[in-house]
C-alpha cells in the first residue's frame, strides 16, 4: 500500500528522508514474528526435544526473530541514513557481544578460582 | 557580479553561494537510532547480570518454581499485537489520516497497558509468596532486567498519550510524522528486547 | 573520628538534619566561609552590575555551541580548582604522616578527599573539558552552523553541571563517599557505607552521565550529518576524526556505567543482592562491569587530545601531517581495541592464566596503534619549519612525557609485574604520567591553539611559558618519585606511614604538587593578563597561527552562524587548500540563515534533576517525588514547543559580514 503521492507533493521537497513502511512489510513481519514466537513456546512447554537440543534451536529462533523485527518492523536497511544505522547497529553488536562473553568467561574464571562452593564441604580438605 | 568566487588558477568553487538549508530535523532519526543503540547497552548489562549471576538462587526458588509459561505467552502476544497495531498507525500516517493515525495508537497503547497489567500481576503474585527482588541474585537480577523492560513500556505509553494529543492539536506536520517514526522505533526495539527477554529469562529459565 | 551512625529518616526532611553539616571540621568551616563570601561576592558584582538579564539570554539558555563549548571550559576550569586542591591536602598529609603524625587530615575527611578528587578530576574536569573543546571546534572543522540537535547540547551541559554541582553540595551538606573512585562494593554497599557519600557519588556521576551520553549521541549524528559538501570521511580533519571516535566510545560505554551504578543503586536503596556479599551477590561482577566501562572512558579522554596534537604538530611544522590515512586507522583501531582490554584493572583478582594473558596480549597490542601516532607526530615535525609557539611546545612536553607514561603502561600490562605493582602507587604515577601528560598537556596545547579563535586575541607568551615550565618540572618532581615508592612496594590510598626512609620521596612529591601550584597560578595570571591586554593581543585575521583546518576559515570569534556560506571541500587541510588556490571571499549575495533558538528549557529542566538527586541522596520522598514529576511534565511540555528557530535576516548577515571585510581590509 503505497501514500497518496498528492501528499508528498504536499510536504514539497524539503521532506526529509523516512523510511517507507507498506502493509505488506508488516503482515509478513506479523505472521513471521508469530510463528518464531510460537515454536519456542511449544517446545519449551511440550518438551519434544531433549533440553540442550531444545536450547539451541530456541536461541537460535530468537536470533532469527530478532532479524525479523529489524527488517519488517524497523525498516532496517543497509541503505537507511547512508548506511549509518546499520553500522552503528554492528557496531553495537559487536560490543554486547565483546561484553556479554567477556563477562561469562571473567566471571566463570573468578567463580571457580575465589568462590568455592559454599554448601559443598566434601571438596574442603 | 559580486558574489562570484571562482579561483583564480582554476575555476573551483569554494564556497555554497546557492544552497538550501537542511531541512528541520533531518537527523532526529539518526539520533534517536544512536540513542537507542545506547539504551541497547543498558539491556545488555542486565542480561550480562542475569546470566552471570541467574544462576544463584541462594536456596531459594529456581525459574521452575516460579514461572507460569502461559502467562508469559499471551504477554507476549499483548506486545506482538501493540507491535503490529502501531504499524497500521503508521500506515494511516502515511495516507495522512490523523483521526486514523490516532485510533491505532490509542489500540496499541491499550495492549501496552494490557501487557503492563500481566506483568504487574505477575509480580504482585511473586512477591506475595515470597519470591522477592531482595530473596536471591537470580531473584534481582529477574527483576530488575524485566521492570527495566516495564519502566520502557511506562515511558512508552506516556509518550504515546502525548503524541496522541500533539496530532491533535498539529496534525500531521513534518514534526509529528517524524515524532511518530521515532515512538515507531522505540516501540519495536521494546519488541525485540523482549525477545531476548522471553527467550533467555523466561524459556532458557525454565529448561535449566 | 569516626563516622556518625547512620540517622534515622524523617518524613520530611529524610536524613538530613542539622548534624549533616561539618561543624567539627575547621578545615571544612574555612572553606565554606570563603566559598561563601566569595559566591556572594560575585553574586553581588552580577546584580551590581546588572548582568543577570545579560547571562540569562546570552549564555545560559543559549544553543550556540560555541558558548556551551565555553561555558563547558569554565565548569572544567572551576572543578580543576577544587580537584587540585584535593590532591594538595593529599600530598601535605603523605608528607606529614610519619614517625607517629598522624598528619593534619582525620581518616575519614582524607578518604573523602582521594575520592573526590578522581572523580572530579575525571568526570568534572577532564570530561567537560574535552566535551567543551569538541562542542567549540568540530561544527567550525566541518563546516556547520550549529551541532545537530542544539537545544539537547544546552541541556547536556546543563546536566553535567548539576551533576558538578551536587557533587559540590557534599562538601558542605553531609559527606562524600570514602570509597576511592569506583566505589567498589562491598565496601560501596549499604552494610559498610551507610551514610550519604556514596549516594552523592551515584546520583552525581548518574545526572552528569545522562548529559555525558545526549551529548556524544549529538556529536556523532553532527559529524555524520552535518559535514560541508565535499569533505568525505577521509577528508575530515584528524579532530574531527577522533572527537567521532570519542564520542562513540562514550554512546557505547557510559550506558554501562548508567546501569551498573543504577545496580550499585538498587543495591543500596531496594536491599537487591547483586554485588552484596549474600544470598548470591557477587562484588567482583561490580568490577567487572565498572571497567568495562573504565578503560574506553580512558580513550574518550586521551583520543581529543590525539587530534589536537596532530593539528598543531601540522600547523607549527608547516607540513601536512604525516601520514593521515594511517592515523585515522589508528585511531578506530584504539577505539575497537579499547574494549577487550578491560581485565588488565584486575588482575589480581583471581582470574586464570588464559584470560590474564588474554588481556595482558591485547593490552600490548593497543600500544601498537598509539605507537604509530607518535611515529607520525615525529615525521611531521622531520624537516618541518617548526615554530616554538606555546601550543607547539606543550605538544613537545607531551611527546616526552607521555611516551614514558606509555611504558609504564606496557610494564603493567605484563600480568606478573602487575602482581607485584597493582594498587602500588607506581600504578598512580603510571596513570598521573598519561592523565597530566596526554590529557591535561592536551588541553593547554588546545587552549593556547584556539583561545584566539574564541576570543579574538592570543594568550599572552611570557606568563604562558612560566607556566609551562612549571607544570612540566613540578609534574616529574611530583610523580617520579611515586614510581619509586610504588616499586618499593608502597601501596596507594595509606594515610599514615611507619617507615621513616620513604618520608623524603613523599616531601620531594609535595614540592613537586607545590611547583605545579605555581604553574597553575601562572596560568589563571596569563588568562588575565591577556584579557587585561587584549587590544595588543588581538588577531583581526581570523587566521594567526597559519592554520589549515576550516575554522580559521571565519572570524575571530565566529559570527552566530559560523559561515555566511557553507564552504566546499576540495582537499584534507580544506583552509590551507583555499589560501593556496587564492580563494576569494564572498563579500555578497547573502541570504536568510536559518538559526534555532535560545530556550530556558534545558536549565530549568537539568535544575529540577539537581533537586531530585539532592531528594534522593537524602531520601525526601516527597521532594524527590515532586521533582521527578516535575521533570516528566517539563519534559512534556517542551515537547509541545513547536516554533523552535528564527531566521537571520539577510541583511543582518550583510552588516556582520561587511564589518568583517573592512576589519580584513585594514589588517592587510
Amino acid at each position: 500500500m503505497s501514500a497518496d503521492p498528492s501528499d508528498h507533493a504536499a510536504h514539497g521537497h524539503h521532506e526529509i528522508e523516512m523510511p517507507h513502511a507498506s502493509m505488506r512489510d508488516y503482515a509478513i513481519g506479523f505472521v513471521l514474528s508469530v510463528i518464531l514466537t510460537a515454536i519456542p513456546f511449544w517446545l519449551v512447554m511440550e518438551r519434544p526435544l531433549g533440553a540442550a537440543a531444545t536450547a539451541t534451536i530456541i536461541m537460535i529462533l530468537a536470533m532469527v526473530q530478532i532479524v525479523v523485527h529489524m527488517v519488517f518492523f524497523l525498516h532496517m536497511t543497509p541503505k537507511a541514513e547512508g548506511g549509518w544505522s546499520l553500522t552503528s547497529l554492528l557496531f553495537t553488536v559487536i560490543v554486547v557481544v565483546i561484553m556479554l562473553a567477556g563477562s561469562l568467561w571473567v566471571m566463570h574464571h573468578l567463580n571457580t578460582n575465589m568462590m568455592p562452593p559454599m554448601h559443598d564441604t566434601s571438596q574442603l580438605p | 557580479m559580486t558574489a562570484r568566487t571562482i579561483a583564480a588558477d582554476q575555476s573551483v568553487e569554494f564556497y555554497n553561494l546557492d544552497e538550501h538549508p537542511h531541512p528541520e530535523g533531518h537527523s532526529t532519526m539518526l539520533g534517536f537510532w544512536i540513542y537507542l543503540m545506547s539504551d541497547c547497552l543498558i539491556f545488555a548489562i542486565l542480561f550480562a547480570c542475569y546470566a552471570v549471576l541467574g544462576g544463584n538462587y541462594a536456596a531459594g526458588p529456581a525459574p521452575k518454581d516460579l514461572f507460569d509459561l502461559k502467562l508469559i505467552a499471551l504477554n507476549t502476544a499483548m506486545l506482538l499485537f501493540s507491535s503490529i497495531t502501531y504499524g497500521f498507525a503508521v500506515l494511516q500516517m502515511q495516507r495522512g489520516r490523523v483521526k486514523g493515525t490516532q485510533i491505532w495508537l490509542a489500540v496499541t497503547g491499550l495492549f501496552g497497558l494490557a501487557f503492563l497489567g500481566i506483568e504487574l500481576y505477575e509480580f504482585h503474585h511473586l512477591i506475595e509468596i515470597g519470591a522477592t527482588p531482595q530473596r536471591s541474585a537470580f531473584l534481582s537480577a529477574f527483576f530488575t532486567l524485566v521492570g527495566t523492560h516495564g519502566l520502557h513500556v511506562t515511558f512508552g505509553i506516556i509518550w504515546l498519550v502525548t503524541l496522541m494529543v500533539q496530532l491533535g492539536k498539529h496534525g500531521l506536520g513534518a514534526a509529528n510524522r517524524r515524532r511518530v517514526m521515532c515512538l515507531s522505533m522505540f516501540w519495536h526495539f521494546l519488541d525485540v528486547v523482549w525477545i531476548g527477554v522471553f527467550t533467555i529469562v523466561y524459556l532458557m529459565g525454565v529448561l535449566r | 573520628m569516626t563516622p556518625h551512625p547512620a540517622p534515622e529518616a524523617g518524613p520530611f526532611l529524610g536524613k538530613l538534619s542539622l548534624n549533616a553539616l561539618p561543624l567539627h571540621e575547621p578545615i571544612l568551616i574555612f572553606t565554606f566561609l570563603g566559598v561563601a563570601v566569595g559566591g556572594l561576592v560575585v553574586l553581588a558584582l552580577i546584580t551590581r552590575y546588572r548582568l543577570w538579564g545579560y547571562l540569562w539570554t546570552e549564555w545560559f539558555t543559549t544553543v550556540d555551541h560555541k558558548r556551551i563549548g565555553i561555558m563547558y571550559m569554565i565548569l572544567g576550569l572551576v572543578m580543576f580548582l577544587r580537584g587540585f586542591a584535593d590532591a594538595i591536602m593529599m600530598r601535605l598529609q603523605q608528607a606529614m604522616a610519619f614517625g607517629g603524625s598522624e598528619g593534619y587530615l582525620p581518616a575519614h575527611h582524607y578518604d573523602q578527599v582521594f575520592t573526590a578528587h578522581g572523580v572530579i578530576m575525571i568526570f568534572f574536569v577532564a570530561m567537560p573539558f574535552i566535551t567543551g573543546l569538541m562542542n567549540y571546534i568540530v561544527p567550525l572543522q566541518i563546516g556547520a552552523r550549529d551541532v545537530s540537535f542544539p537545544f539537547l547540547n544546552n541541556f547536556s551541559f546543563w546536566m553535567t553541571t548539576s551533576g558538578a554541582v551536587l557533587t559540590m553540595i557534599s562538601l558542605f551538606v553531609g559527606e562524600y563517599a570514602q570509597t576511592g573512585w569506583l566505589a567498589y562494593p562491598p565496601l560501596s554497599g549499604i552494610a559498610y557505607s551507610p551514610n550519604v557519600g556514596v549516594d552523592y557519588y551515584i546520583w552525581g556521576l548518574q545526572i552528569a552521565g545522562v548529559g555525558t551520553t545526549l551529548s556524544g549521541i549529538n556529536l556523532i549524528v553532527t559529524i555524520l550529518k552535518l559535514r560541508a559538501p565535499g569533505m568525505g570521511l577521509m577528508k575530515m580533519p584528524v579532530f574531527t576524526w577522533t572527537s567521532l571516535c570519542s564520542n562513540i566510545l562514550i554512546v557505547a560505554s557510559f550506558p554501562i556505567l548508567t546501569a551498573t551504578l543504577a545496580l550499585l543503586t538498587l543495591d543500596r536503596y531496594v536491599g537487591t543482592n547483586f554485588f552484596t556479599n549474600d544470598l548470591g551477590g557477587s562484588p567482583m561482577m561490580y568490577v567487572n562491569l565498572i571497567w568495562i566501562w573504565g578503560h574506553p572512558e580512558v580513550y574518550i579522554l586521551v583520543l581529543p587530545l590525539f587530534g589536537v596534537y596532530s593539528e598543531v604538530t601540522s600547523t607549527f611544522s608547516g607540513k601536512k601531517l604525516f601520514g593521515y590515512t594511517s592515523m585515522v586507522y589508528a585511531t578506530v583501531c584504539i577505539t575497537i581495541l579499547s574494549y577487550i582490554v578491560w581485565l588488565h584493572h584486575f588482575f589480581t583478582m583471581g582470574s586464570g592464566a588464559s584470560v590474564n594473558s588474554f588481556f595482558g596480549i591485547t593490552t600490548m597490542v593497543i600500544s601498537i596503534p598509539t605507537g604509530a601516532k607518535l611515529f607520525n607526530w615525529l615525521f611531521t615535525m622531520y624537516r618541518g619549519r617548526i615554530r616554538f609557539e606555546l601550543p607547539m611546545m606543550w605538544t613537545i612536553a607531551f611527546m616526552l612525557t607521555f611516551v614514558v607514561g606509555g611504558m609504564t603502561g606496557v610494564l603493567l600490562a605484563v600480568p606478573p609485574a602487575d602482581f607485584v605493582l597493582h594498587n602500588s602507587l607506581f600504578l598512580i604515577a603510571h596513570f598521573h604520567n598519561v592523565i597530566i601528560g596526554g590529557v591535561l598537556f592536551g588541553l593547554f596545547a588546545a587552549i593556547n591553539y584556539w583561545w584566539p579563535k574564541a576570543f579574538g586575541f592570543k594568550l599572552d607568551v611570557f606568563w604562558g611559558k612560566i607556566s609551562f615550565w612549571c607544570w612540566v618540572v613540578g609534574f616529574w618532581l611530583a610523580f617520579m618519585p611515586l614510581y619509586i615508592l610504588g616499586l618499593m612496594g608502597v601501596t596507594r590510598r595509606m594515610r599514615v606511614f611507619d617507615d621513616p626512609s620513604l618520608q623524603i620521596w613523599f616531601v620531594i612529591a609535595a614540592i613537586g604538587a607545590a611547583v605545579i601550584a605555581v604553574g597553575i597560578a601562572a596560568m589563571l595570571i596569563q588568562f588575565g593578563v591577556s584579557i587585561w591586554r587584549r587590544k595588543e593581543l588581538a588577531d583581526e585575521s581570523g587566521d594567526p597561527w597559519g592554520g589549515r583546518t576550516l575554522e580559521w576559515a571565519t572570524s575571530s570569534p565566529p559570527p552566530d552562524y559560523n559561515f555566511a556560506f557553507t564552504p566546499v571541500i576540495h582537499d584534507l587541510d580544506a583552509w590551507h587548500d583555499m589560501k593556496r588556490r587564492g580563494h576569494r571571499r564572498p563579500v555578497g549575495g547573502f541570504r536568510d540563515i536559518h538559526m534555532p533558538s535560545n530556550t530556558g528549557a534545558g536549565i530549568i529542566l537539568a535544575g529540577f534533576s539537581l533537586v531530585l538527586g539532592f531528594a534522593l541522596v537524602w531520601h525526601i520522598w516527597w521532594l524527590a517525588a515532586v521533582s521527578f514529576a516535575a521533570t516528566i511534565v517539563g519534559a512534556i511540555y517542551h515537547s509541545f514547543n513547536y516554533k523552535r528557530d528564527f531566521d537571520i535576516p539577510a541583511a543582518t548577515v550583510a552588516a556582520v559580514e561587511d564589518a568583517r571585510t573592512r576589519q580584513l581590509a585594514a589588517g592587510a
